[in-house]
């Protein structure tokens, strides 16, 4: 099976590498670009039947980090 | 005094640091990242560096590594822990020191030396220094953007646990905090070098005082 994981930064907490992007998009031209938010997708290969309580376990001890990011999972 | 320097792959303070601890006149054994266990000491050292390569975020994958084990449990009987710049990320991600350090607000690394505000001499690693004074110290770092939430933010100024500030904020940190230290003011995480300001051919000593005043409270503990 496979899991995809995103982790984001939680709102609030400030994100200058989106705040570059979204800038730079306006560089290009792009209008309307109110705010990006960048973050991470990593992918896992696993064995089947893998629980998602598991998968929670590794996001919350190493995947993401609780005090400024949230994730999401995606069992695909 | 005792002391231990982790050594991860990606370290490239410890040999510095090292060399600032043994200046001040402690005993030194370096450490590598795989030994599940710590020699006694009274003090752990946790290097700067690129630990991993910075992989996943700084600090994360370091602080699974298994003497960083050994450390958490060395800080839950008492012990004494130093984290300097990745040795600081590499804490905060054991969880032994609340908050993060995120990319820098400029987005860019930055290499120079700057001035710190002494905010608190209420421990055994700012105790040679006096609250209100400021020292020059170098930073290197490209996440140094320390970062908590409001109530972990108020605890820290709440139960003086902010050891040092930024004279000139250079990376966005909040309340322009550069170091800050455990409840039980035996940890203290900084992303500044202590360690690259204790011989004259380094431009500047005031890190001097950090390591002999260490010295002198752990030798006497």
């Amino acid at each position: 099976m496979k899991a995809r994981v995103h982790v984001m930064l939680k709102d609030g907490v400030l994100d200058p590498q989106g705040a570059a992007v979204q800038h730079a998009l306006g560089s290009l031209g792009f209008e309307g670009v109110e705010s990006v938010r960048q973050g991470k997708v990593i992918e896992l290969d696993l064995a089947d039947g893998t629980s998602e309580d598991t998968i929670a376990q590794m996001c919350e001890k190493l995947l993401a980090n609780m005090v400024i990011e949230s994730y999401r999972v995606e069992v695909l | 005094m005792r002391a231990a320097v982790i050594v991860f792959p990606g370290s490239n303070c410890d040999r510095d640091m090292a060399v600032a601890l043994k200046a001040a006149g402690a005993d030194v054994t370096m450490v590598w990242h795989k030994d599940a266990n710590l020699p006694d000491v009274d003090l752990v050292a946790v290097p700067g560096g690129f630990s991993f390569g910075d992989y996943l975020r700084c600090g994360a994958i370091a602080a699974q590594s298994p003497i960083c084990k050994s450390v958490v449990a060395h800080v839950e009987r008492g012990g004494y822990a130093l984290g300097v710049c990745n040795g600081f990320q590499v804490l905060t991600e054991t969880g032994l020191l609340p908050g993060a350090l995120m990319r820098n607000a400029g987005l860019k690394f930055i290499c120079k030396t700057v001035g710190l505000n002494v905010v608190t001499s209420d421990n055994a690693f700012t105790e040679g220094y006096s609250a209100g004074d400021t020292v020059d110290f170098p930073v290197a770092h490209h996440d140094g953007n320390y970062t908590i939430d409001a109530d972990g933010l108020a605890r820290l100024h709440g139960e003086d646990l902010v050891a040092f500030t930024y004279g000139d904020n250079p990376n966005g940190s909040i309340d322009d905090i550069a170091g800050i230290l455990s409840e039980n003011r035996r940890v203290l995480g900084m992303m500044p070098h202590p360690e690259r300001a204790v011989d004259n051919g380094h431009g500047g000593t005031d890190g001097q005082a950090l390591f002999c005043g260490l010295l002198g409270q752990l030798t006497n503990a």
